[in-house]
């Protein structure tokens, strides 16, 4: 019976059981609508502020900071990841205070960005940054250092060395997990930027992180409820729209997967 | 001809004096070639058998540069050869072709690497070689989309598409069912009587040294040795199961069985 359903429609009806549960549950009056809005508030709260353009403007300035952050992080991670594939003593060092700093959650860079940078944009920026760098560095060393040798020793008899061998079989034969490391990095610097526009509310910059907590200073649980909505909607639209199908056409195109 | 193991260099592509390859392994030191002398002609086929752990591999990597020879030299031609070069091109066991390029553009990555080109000739270089391997209309392909046997022809074809002095091949189709094998065979030589190029095959399968050798050099192992060299004087081309053929080989398998039973 339940296999000559389509596949969306018992998770789609089990999804409305649970919404309608939860509207009941508030409407009932067992608990304060103040601090459990209903599925309903919290649409409310999403279409009102969509309209008058906060939500829109908050998601915009939290995407710049990811964007610009994460550029950042990875366009110093791939180079950094890469020396330290390449000369041992970089790995030795580098690649060990990577390691220990990947480690580190990245709300723990906060305090310090705040009194290096004040209250800024930078500080926000250095917080993503630090998020994804370590885990870039980390996953481009490992990946390099992983290239079968056999690509390296048929390239080299072909004549192929220095920079010829690095941008046409190392980096390229390293691309699948230096886009995973990518992906992770991103999956980071999505983490830590939450964290830091949590702390850091910098004037003129509004960010879906500051929305958040403003919405817990005005009790509005439907903004809250609803920030967390949108957070978790931008990051599985980032990895559906942009890593997955990259990573997909990757896999295929090398035969990796059938 | 004369006398073998004396060739002047003068006709001699590569000229092996006195080479001695050591390794430092988990029980000390291991010689893997001792005083191996050897002369590989212009235009000649050279098959290397032996049984494993004779050193063949290692001396092949060091005949490509890959690896620096402990005592005596390598010569290609006057030049003493002491790192990769287009000149001497490999085959390796596994096809080595890269999966981030398509066929034709993995024959055209050593041509590339031929500064004096144009990509026009590069391009007709590389079709010229897919199509004497048979894979002409496969240009487009993934590797991962052919055959094992497929994907050796694509790295024959990429081996021989920068025109090296020497094609060095190491055990290239003992991954293939022997099928394949065969047929390969069969491309190998007719692709060796038409361009009179010079290969070192390096192979454990001790027929497949004389079908496709002129001459073939017998190693023994711990240390890596030459034990004897045997010509072969067979027409091409050679079938495997031409009972000449096969009682050359049994003539080696017994030179080789007399030693290891020492």
């Amino acid at each position: 019976m339940a296999s000559k359903l389509p596949r969306p429609v018992i998770p789609t009806f089990v999804a409305l059981l649970i919404l309608g549960g939860w509207e009941w549950f508030v409407r009932s009056g067992r608990v304060s609508e103040v601090l459990f809005p209903a599925p309903s508030h919290v649409l409310a709260w999403f279409w009102e502020s969509l309209l008058s353009g906060e939500l829109l403007e908050a998601t915009w300035v939290t995407m710049r900071r990811l964007i610009v952050g994460f550029a950042i992080g990875a366009a110093l991670g791939v180079p950094l990841g890469a020396l330290c594939a390449r000369v041992r003593w970089v790995r030795d060092t580098l690649g060990v205070l990577a390691l220990g700093l990947q480690t580190l959650p990245s709300v723990c860079w906060v305090p310090l960005a705040l009194l290096w940078f004040g209250i800024r944009e930078e500080a926000v920026l250095f917080v993503v940054v630090m998020g994804t760098l370590w885990a870039v560095v980390l996953a481009v060393q490992e990946s390099v250092l992983n290239v079968p040798p056999l690509y390296l020793r048929a390239a080299q008899t072909m004549g192929s060395n220095g920079w010829h061998l690095w941008s046409r079989v190392i980096f390229p034969a390293a691309l699948p997990g230096v886009l995973s490391g990518m992906k992770q990095g991103w999956a980071f610097a999505w983490r830590s930027l939450m964290a830091a526009e949590i702390f850091v509310v910098i004037i003129g910059g509004f960010g879906l992180g500051s929305l958040l907590n403003a919405g817990r200073e005005l009790l509005r649980m439907d903004q809250v409820m609803g920030v967390m909505a949108v957070v978790m909607i931008v990051g599985l639209l980032a990895d559906l729209i942009f890593f997955s199908p990259i990573e997909g056409w990757l896999r295929r195109s090398r035969g990796l997967e059938r | 001809m004369g006398n073998r193991s004396a060739t002047s260099p003068a006709n001699a592509a590569l000229t092996l004096r006195n080479v001695t390859k050591r390794f430092d392994g988990a029980s000390g030191r291991v010689t893997a070639l001792e005083d191996i002398t050897l002369d590989v002609r212009e235009g000649e086929f050279l098959a290397i058998v032996g049984p494993s752990g004779c050193g063949k591999s290692t001396l092949l990597s060091l005949l490509a540069g890959l690896e620096h020879t402990d005592e005596g030299s390598i010569r290609l031609g006057e030049q003493p050869v002491e790192a990769p070069g287009r000149d001497r091109l490999v085959m390796f066991q596994q096809d080595a072709l890269f999966p981030w390029l398509n066929v034709l553009e993995n024959v055209l990555f050593g041509l590339r690497l031929k500064p004096d080109l144009t990509e026009a000739e590069r391009l007709e270089s590389a079709r010229y070689y897919l199509n004497l391997v048979g894979l002409g209309n496969k240009e487009k392909a993934r590797p991962h989309e052919l055959s094992g046997g497929m994907r050796q022809r694509v790295a024959l074809a990429r081996s021989l598409a920068p025109n090296p002095r020497v094609l060095l091949m190491d055990e290239p189709f003992s991954a293939l069912d022997a099928l394949t094998r065969e047929q390969l065979y069969g491309d190998i030589q007719e692709i060796f009587t038409k361009r009179k190029k010079t290969i070192v095959l390096v192979t454990h399968n001790i027929r497949e040294a004389v079908c496709l050798g002129d001459r073939v050099v017998l190693f023994s192992p711990n240390p890596g040795r030459v034990q004897q060299v045997f010509d072969v004087n067979l027409p091409r081309p050679r079938r495997m199961n031409d009972p000449a053929l096969a009682a050359l080989a049994s003539e080696v398998t017994a030179a080789l069985s007399s030693h290891l039973a020492k």
